[in-house]
């Protein structure tokens, strides 16, 4: 079984065909003007569905819905004001420049190719750079309510990774703040009638008809009924995949279910193996740990990361004394000491850890110190700066991290893989669009900080509604499709024949012991480290946890009600295909770049090594059936203005 | 730690509902309260029954989603949410109710899970600023005075949880209603639409059948986000402003 | 204007605060004439004609008394319309208790209602008693207040419903007041020490002031 779906084959290259040719800065209003657009009076005739209502879903919707379209939006959460964006706390990148610090929208387009480890398209990244300036200006438009200098204008910080402060930030909730402006932008449209919105209601197929995406089928989560809605294009803003590790910084009920089904029904999977395993998060406490709790990265911008010289070393941290400390990151990258990228960071953890010098239960934490930032600045700063993060800290561990250094460890927090998507965001399927942390574009194979909410909004505000137009304004008049379509009713039934398969185990195991079983494994082997045994034993291990999971599941409840098992059953059964392709996408990247760290590929010193000669390509799969070998297709990815090199942050 | 809890169970919304006793064994102090009831729910799928449901997400204190009346308050003993409600706050032994938010606007869905959309539609009566994607002017134009920010941001903190509406004897939603106001009303980019926004947001209110406020100051008591109690007291202070000027109009 | 201040649950607490204001200035004034019982059955007396007399020659004999009159019953009408209207929709609007209940608020504000009620049985009574004389123990004399005040406390019933129904005043105003500022909007962070001293000040006061009365006749001070 494994050998066969190793045995990939490699297909047509792919490629993006809808950035335009010319100067990178141009090509964005060159797009713009090339794409057509759809006379105002008929956008009312178009109906597009959105998927998720996160900062890339609420602001899609509402823009659209302003734009004239007819939406139809859904998510799986009570309220579209609970996607996950939500929890995102740092801040959000523009390059404003309104410190004066020397950036610019090319500093940025620069940083963040850089960051990503050069395996993102420079066309896309440049756009983002060059959106992040509008972003900042529709939001506080909004009401957003940034953090403001006393003279009234906006503050900005430095955030891990770049040496310019272009970060702007809402306290410790900057994800909250614009999600709240996109739902009450959307929340506007809901009331205006220009978006029918449906909550709680989960997406768990896509309906495609003469190669186009023109429906989905959903579930009500409150009755269990399962429906088909129709339209002229899908849009899927339904979040990254993380929560296939089991224990993630994203929300419990995140899910993979709508990108999987996509890639089912032809939409390319692209780098599926670039996870970002973020640096600071409190550690777990036990097995009865449900979620990972993000500590904002902000933090190391004061804070000082260390571990016992001595192994072992169990003495508690205010005992230790200096000189038996290691500030690991500050003695290994003295130019950018505690403030180096994620990947780095989270790296650097690991390898102080697995040498045995890790502190807290079971050794898998570092100190995260702020004596020296209470000493030089005064407690009253710290707490102003940083107050709410420390109380979370407190109340989650009992412990005061004004007294006693914080605990970290990295966990799995964001997703740098995702749908394959052209410059119009446009997945291989046509009609299908795929944004924000759905799709893979514009982070590479690093996401630095800041940056998710600047993606998101990018795509939801300002790049889908100039794009989809030309789409649609191309396919003016598609043929109706309703429920009675052959191809709907197929799709119908083999919903509802998974759903009743699921129901009619009525095995020994509950649904979240598969997906624990199954996130260890992707931890072990697809976590921070990865190596070809070690992949090659998950990829043997997956297909046995999915026949037994058929075998052995427990779904209690009937599909006709509000079943809180059924609906994490059915996630898992997608984690189980998707676990695999991350795995393959692994093995078969036999470099190190960005979060993918390939223990056969580094450098003497231990730094990622990339294989530009061998992997300067995105790796978009095709689906070809579960547990068969997918099709590799490339898309070579060009460097015309930032020259590949070897990251150094030393 | 080992545990009695006592739980409302209610198969759905037009079923009867009464309350349950499990009891619940090997419970570590570091468990959040969630945790502790998905050991919970472990158990019941393995005895065959149905898992206690209720509503979670994040986990982390900011989505809102949780909503448990543990033992009589709004999120429990602690001053924060459901999710980050730690098993330390209780003893061994200890027997615990657990309830859904009570209010007729938010009518129970199954067990511990009610449907809050009633706020939803607060907020679509006038809980936003009418500034269409590219209509923004630079971000900078016009400077917000500090302390206005400040004000706001505290006000935007509301995470639309509905504890303010469960710990209110009267079921009301003033707090919600008023943090939204409060938040973009006191900003120079929701000065516009102040007047229709407070109007059209506290009539949505009371057409939703939330009750009136008495001030029992229960709301800012429970809310794990600390909006205080004078959030009401600024909205119905825009409310008297905007009656004033709109029928002067 | 007036449909949507009436429509409104925020517009129907102004209208409480509104009239409960007009009531508590009224009810100061009250208290302050009282007082004059101490200075014997001649002032008091006096007073109480003067009422009668106020503003003439421009207004005839017991106009502005009936225009404060007016004024009060329209304010106590409003205040207990508005409240039963209230509460009607705070009792609709919880109707599930919780299972595991705990006692919250302070009395003040959990008694407003039964407070609410106390005070309107006890205004009945005590014009039913001093105004109109239908129910005053002995013979009620038009014209002579200071003697049917004697009366009325020289009963046991007479001074334990004054008892009470002061009390319940003192409560009701206690959070009524602190209530009606922040209705009135002119709450705030600042402010809020000095309202609730102003509020237990008032409340004490009144309370006070007119538990003197039947204090006074019942230890032979006034008789």
């Amino acid at each position: 079984m494994t050998s066969e779906y190793t045995e990939f084959t490699t297909g047509e290259p792919l490629a993006d065909h809808k950035a335009p040719a010319g100067p990178v800065g141009e090509r964005w209003d060159t797009r713009r003007f090339e794409a057509r657009l759809v006379n105002p009076a008929n956008r009312r005739r178009h109906t597009v569905i959105v998927v998720g209502t996160g900062l890339a879903g609420g602001s899609a919707g509402a823009t659209l819905a302003e734009q004239g379209y007819h939406v139809v939006q859904f998510c799986y959460q009570d309220s579209p004001r609970r996607a996950h964006s939500i929890a995102a706390q740092g801040g959000i990148n523009a390059a404003k420049n309104y410190r004066n610090d020397g950036d610019s929208v090319h500093r940025l387009f620069y940083d963040t190719v850089k960051g990503g480890d050069f395996r993102a398209r420079e066309s896309n990244v440049h756009r983002l750079a060059q959106i992040s300036v509008e972003i900042i200006d529709q939001c506080v438009a909004q009401g957003v309510p940034f953090a403001r200098e006393y003279g009234g204008l906006l503050d900005t910080r430095s955030f891990g990774g770049v040496q310019v402060s272009r970060t702007f930030y809402a306290r410790g909730q900057t994800g909250q703040q614009l999600l709240l402006g996109a739902y009450q932008a959307l929340s506007r449209q809901i009331a205006a009638g220009n978006v029918e919105m449906h909550a709680r209601t989960e997406m768990l197929d896509l309906i495609v008809v003469d190669g186009r995406a023109r429906g989905i089928v959903a579930r009500d989560l409150i009755t269990g009924e399962i429906s088909s809605h129709f339209a002229d294009a899908v849009v899927l803003a339904s979040g990254g995949y993380g929560n296939v590790f089991y224990l993630s910084t994203n929300a419990m009920n995140s899910n993979a279910t709508a990108v999987w089904r996509a890639h089912r029904r032809g939409a390319h999977f692209a780098n599926p193996c670039f996870t970002q395993i973020h640096p600071t998060c409190i550690p777990r406490t036990g097995d009865h740990q449900s979620k990972l709790t993000l500590m904002s990265e902000s933090l190391r911008n004061d804070g000082r990361i260390w571990v016992p010289k001595a192994k072992g070393d169990t003495r508690p941290a205010n005992e230790i004394p200096e000189d038996e400390r290691d500030y690991y990151l500050e003695r290994i990258y003295p130019s950018f000491g505690n403030l180096v990228p994620r990947d780095i960071a989270s790296r650097a953890a690991k390898n102080v850890c697995d040498e045995g010098r890790g502190v807290g239960p079971g050794g898998q934490g570092v100190y995260l110190d702020f004596a020296d930032a209470v000493r030089r600045m005064g407690r009253k700063a710290v707490e102003e700066k940083y107050g709410n993060l420390f109380d979370m800290y407190a109340r989650i561990t009992a412990e005061d991290p004004y007294t006693v250094p914080m605990r970290i460890y990295p966990a799995v927090h964001y997703t740098m893989g995702g749908l394959w998507v052209d410059y119009d965001l446009q997945t291989t399927v046509p009609g299908l669009f795929a944004i924000g942390e759905a799709n893979f574009s514009d982070h590479g194979a690093n996401r630095l900080g800041a940056s998710a909410l600047m993606q998101g909004l990018a795509d939801g505000y300002f790049v889908l509604p100039a794009t989809i137009n030309d789409y649609l304004a191309r396919n003016p008049g598609q043929d109706r499709v309703d429920a009675q379509h052959p191809v709907v009713q197929e799709v119908l039934a083999e919903t509802e024949d998974r759903l009743n398969l699921l129901l009619s185990v009525g095995g020994d195991r509950t649904p979240d012991s598969f997906h624990r079983e199954l996130g260890e494994l992707m931890w072990e082997f697809c976590g921070m480290a990865r190596s070809g045994s070690g992949l090659r034993k998950a990829l043997e291990r997956i297909p046995q946890i999915r026949e037994e999971f058929w075998r052995r599941i427990k779904v209690p409840g009937t599909g006709e009600e509000f079943n809180q098992s059924l609906e994490k059953a059915n996630r898992i059964v997608d984690y189980l295909e998707l676990a695999e392709l991350m795995c393959l996408d692994a093995l078969h990247r036999a470099e190190s770049c960005g979060g993918h760290f390939r223990e056969e590929s580094q450098t003497p010193d231990g730094e990622a090594a990339r294989d530009d000669d061998n992997f300067a390509y995105a790796a978009a799969w095709a689906f070809t059936g579960t547990g068969e070998a997918p099709i590799l297709h490339k898309e070579d990815l060009v460097f015309e203005y930032v020259h590949p090199t070897q990251r150094s942050y030393a | 730690m080992k545990l009695t809890l006592r739980v409302w169970r209610q198969r759905a919304a037009d079923a009867d509902g009464a309350m349950s006793t499990y009891e619940v064994d090997g419970i570590s102090a570091d468990m959040s309260f969630l945790e502790m009831l998905d050991t919970l729910n472990e158990e019941l799928i393995l005895t065959g029954e149905d898992p206690v449901a209720f509503d979670h997400d994040c986990r982390e204190g900011i989505c809102g989603a949780c909503s448990l009346v543990i033992n009589g308050d709004a999120h429990g003993p602690e001053r924060t949410t459901t999710c980050q409600l730690h098993m330390r706050s209780f003893a061994d032994g200890d027997t615990i109710d657990v309830e859904p938010w009570r209010a007729a606007a938010f009518p129970v869905v199954k067990d511990l899970v009610v449907d809050r959309s009633a706020f939803d539609r607060i907020i679509q009566a006038g809980g936003y600023v009418t500034a269409p994607t590219g209509a923004a002017p630079e971000a900078h134009a016009t400077p917000v005075p500090k302390p206005d920010a400040d004000l706001a941001f505290e006000h935007a903190e509301c995470i639309g949880c509905g504890a303010c509406v469960a710990a209110c004897p009267n079921g009301a939603a003033m707090l919600f209603t008023s943090a939204k106001v409060n938040h973009l009303n006191v900003l120079p980019q929701g000065a516009p639409e102040r007047e229709t926004r407070v109007l059209d947001m506290v009539a949505q209110m009371d057409e939703e059948g939330f009750g009136g406020c008495t001030l029992a100051g229960e709301c800012a008591t429970a809310c794990p986000k600390g909006i205080p109690l004078v959030s009401i007291t600024g909205m119905n202070k825009e409310w008297l402003r905007a009656t004033r000027k709109v029928s002067g109009r | 204007m007036a449909r949507t201040v009436w429509d409104s649950s925020v517009g129907k607490k102004t209208v409480m605060a509104v009239s409960g204001l007009i009531m508590l200035l009224y009810l100061v004034v009250h208290m302050i004439g009282n007082l004059k019982i101490f200075f014997g059955p001649g002032e008091f007396n006096h007073y109480a004609h003067w009422l009668r007399t106020v503003g003439e020659p421009f207004m005839h004999y017991e106009w502005t008394l009936w225009l404060i009159r007016i004024v009060l019953v329209a304010a106590v009408v409003a205040h207990a319309i508005s409240a039963y209207q209230l509460s009607r929709r705070d009792i609709r609007a919880r109707p599930a208790k919780y299972v595991h209940r705990k006692a919250r608020a302070s009395y003040a504000t959990r008694t407003m209602r039964w407070g609410g009620i106390i005070l309107a049985l006890f205004i009945v009574w005590h014009i039913l008693d001093l105004t109109t004389g239908t129910v005053h123990a002995g013979g009620f004399q038009e014209g002579h207040p200071y003697q049917n005040i004697v009366d009325t406390f020289s009963t046991w019933y007479g001074n334990v419903i004054y008892v009470v129904a002061m009390l319940a005043l003192g409560l009701h105003i206690r959070h009524g007041f602190w209530s009606a500022a922040q209705t009135l909007g002119v709450g705030s962070r600042t402010r809020d020490r000095a309202l609730k001293t102003v509020a237990d000040i008032l409340a004490l006061l009144l309370t006070a002031g007119f538990l003197a009365v039947p204090v006074g006749v019942m230890t032979g001070v006034v008789n």
